[in-house]
């Protein structure tokens, strides 16, 4: 038996359901409309079962379901030990380090890091940048050896946390970028920390079993 | 039922080991250093950046704000040592210091014995290494190093203060080091078109005027020479016999070098030690800032034993201003290495 966690509402579950019914694979509600009762018809030994989209990748990581359909960007902050089976082409969007647009001497990372040791230097203390992805957007920033900052967390309306005074630059996601610029942010040209989107991942804590994953493996290929 | 072996866990045999080597370092003369696991983050933080938060396990203390797992005893040990206001010193430590690592099979938590020396030039850098060698023995092989030629001759380089500034910043790391030098051997780029967006945030339009100016004054500065960058390189690759080492950097055309040949000529002759095998820049990646001395035992093949180093600018970084080096033994190491 195989476990694959669904998205257990709006566009994600929308599009996991057409995405695996393009597949010849039918989700089916098998309780009320409240509860998350699901049943997965057109192939042998695979269970469904619908998940708040953040718990997915808990859920994986934990081996409490062998597949799951979440973002890459969630795997990979959570450096979940699971393995990318098929990106699903939608979900799509990229972890961006931004800074404010007025900023007409910071381009890039190299700028971000000369920004930071003037900022230190005349603040007394170190560049703030908001953001949820800590650890991506840290394992970034020591690739381009900027220093001199710290990352401050932020849960939610990251974009707002500079005119808010909260930090300085963020780390955050965007899909069309319309929200940085209303907020009078602009992305740094090498500024794209991860491209993401949403994948179907099989945990390498707990992957299941062989037989039903190479029947689904072939399904996603093909 | 067979015993569960926990390698991380002290044994006897690793506490003995570990007191073995704490009684070495006190028979120099080292006054005993403790301090408590868990660590306020802020000094760590101001230290090592970011990057430690990777490194350490990181809690939160409901009254003491954001606390840290000891992920080594030097900056405490330091912190205690400037606000006591004291100049020459030496300590002695034991305990666990804990580190995350994302690698399976890497230790998260393991017992260091250290000794370390406030005050004193190559002498002390001897006696340290000394130190670390006799507690060693004969179970791994030393590399040194002198991560004091490169600053030497980035200090040295004929270019403006500003270049200067950002290399020796990023001395300890290698990679950006790299590529500041490429950038600066060619043309540096200049700003693009000041915008009118809003300005937002702690940092001020003002503030920004101040850098265009500063990289378009920066623009004027004359590229980097490749007989400037050439020994620059030369010192990252430089290898080999200590003695012929030293030799080799002594021929090596670098504005403000001489006064670092001489002192490490200085120290070989203080440790005996012309024979030993030397890598300039031993030690520049691992995250301690050694800005002279350095060395590494390690037995073949194996992790290192131990490792140590001058750290005069750390001292500096947190408001001291007395030189300093030390070392740190991993006796878990020195048990696997079967000298016990």
């Amino acid at each position: 038996m195989l476990t694959l966690a669904v998205p257990s509402k709006g566009r994600l579950m929308e599009r996991t359901a057409q995405w695996l019914a393009a597949r010849g694979l039918r989700l089916r509600r098998t309780g009320t409309a409240r509860d998350y009762a699901v049943a997965l018809d057109g192939i042998e030994g695979v269970e469904a079962r619908l998940m708040s989209a953040g718990e997915i990748a808990g859920a994986l990581a934990a081996g409490e379901v062998n597949l799951g359909v979440t973002g890459r960007d969630l795997i990979r902050e959570g450096a979940v030990r699971a393995e990318e089976v098929a990106a699903l082409g939608f979900g799509h969007a990229d972890l961006v380090i931004a800074v404010p647009d007025f900023w007409s001497d910071c381009r890039t990372l190299h700028d971000l890091d000369a920004v930071a040791a003037q900022f230190r230097e005349g603040h007394g203390r170190r560049l703030r940048i908001a953001t949820k992805y800590h650890r991506l957007t840290r394992a970034a920033l020591r690739e381009a050896g900027v220093a001199d900052y710290v990352l401050v967390d932020s849960q939610g309306a990251t974009e707002g946390t500079v005119a808010g005074g909260g930090a300085e630059a963020i780390a955050d996601i965007t899909s069309t970028g319309e929200t940085l610029r209303a907020n009078h942010l602009r992305v740094l040209e090498d500024g794209m920390v991860l491209r993401s989107e949403a994948c179907l991942w099989r945990s390498q804590v707990d992957g299941g079993d062989e037989g039903p994953f190479r029947d689904l493996a072939a399904r996603a290929a093909g | 039922m067979a015993l569960e072996v926990r390698p991380e866990e002290p044994s006897s045999a690793l506490r003995a080991e570990a007191e073995r080597v704490a009684a070495l370092f006190a028979a120099r003369g080292a006054e005993p250093f403790e301090t408590s696991v868990l660590q306020p983050a802020g000094p760590l933080l101001d230290l090592y950046g970011e990057d430690i938060r990777a490194r350490a396990f990181v809690t939160a203390d409901p009254l003491r704000g954001e606390t840290m797992l000891r992920p080594d005893f030097t900056v405490p040990l330091v912190r205690d040592h400037v606000a006591g206001g004291r100049g020459a010193a030496r300590y002695a430590y034991a305990g666990e210091v804990f580190r995350r690592q994302e690698v399976p099979g890497r230790a998260r938590e393991y017992v260091q014995v250290g000794f370390e020396l406030f005050g004193g030039g190559v002498e002390a850098d001897a006696e340290a290494f000394g130190a670390v060698a006799e507690a060693v023995g004969g179970a791994a092989a030393p590399v040194i190093g002198d991560i004091g030629l490169l600053l030497a001759a980035v200090r040295g380089l004929e270019t403006s203060p500003r270049r200067r500034a950002a290399l020796l910043r990023h001395v300890w790391r290698p990679a950006r080091f790299r590529a500041l030098l490429a950038r600066y051997a060619e043309r540096p780029p200049m700003p693009g078109p000041a915008g009118a967006a809003e300005e937002i945030g702690a940092r001020s339009r003002a503030e920004v005027e101040a850098r265009r100016a500063a990289m378009e004054a920066d623009a004027a500065v004359p590229p980097l020479a490749p007989g400037q960058v050439a020994p620059l390189e030369a010192l990252i690759a430089l290898r080999g016999r200590a003695g012929d080492a030293l030799e080799a950097a002594g021929r090596l055309d670098a504005p403000g070098l001489a006064p670092a040949v001489e002192r490490l000529a200085a120290r070989l002759d203080a440790m005996g030690a012309r024979d030993l095998p030397f890598e300039a820049t031993l030690g520049r990646a691992s995250m301690e800032y050694y800005d002279g001395f350095t060395f590494v035992f390690a037995a073949k093949g194996g992790p290192p034993v131990a490792t140590g180093g001058r750290y005069d600018a750390l001292v500096r970084a947190m408001g001291g201003d007395v030189p300093a080096v030390g070392g740190v033994v991993r006796p878990a190491a020195l048990v696997g290495a079967g000298t016990c």
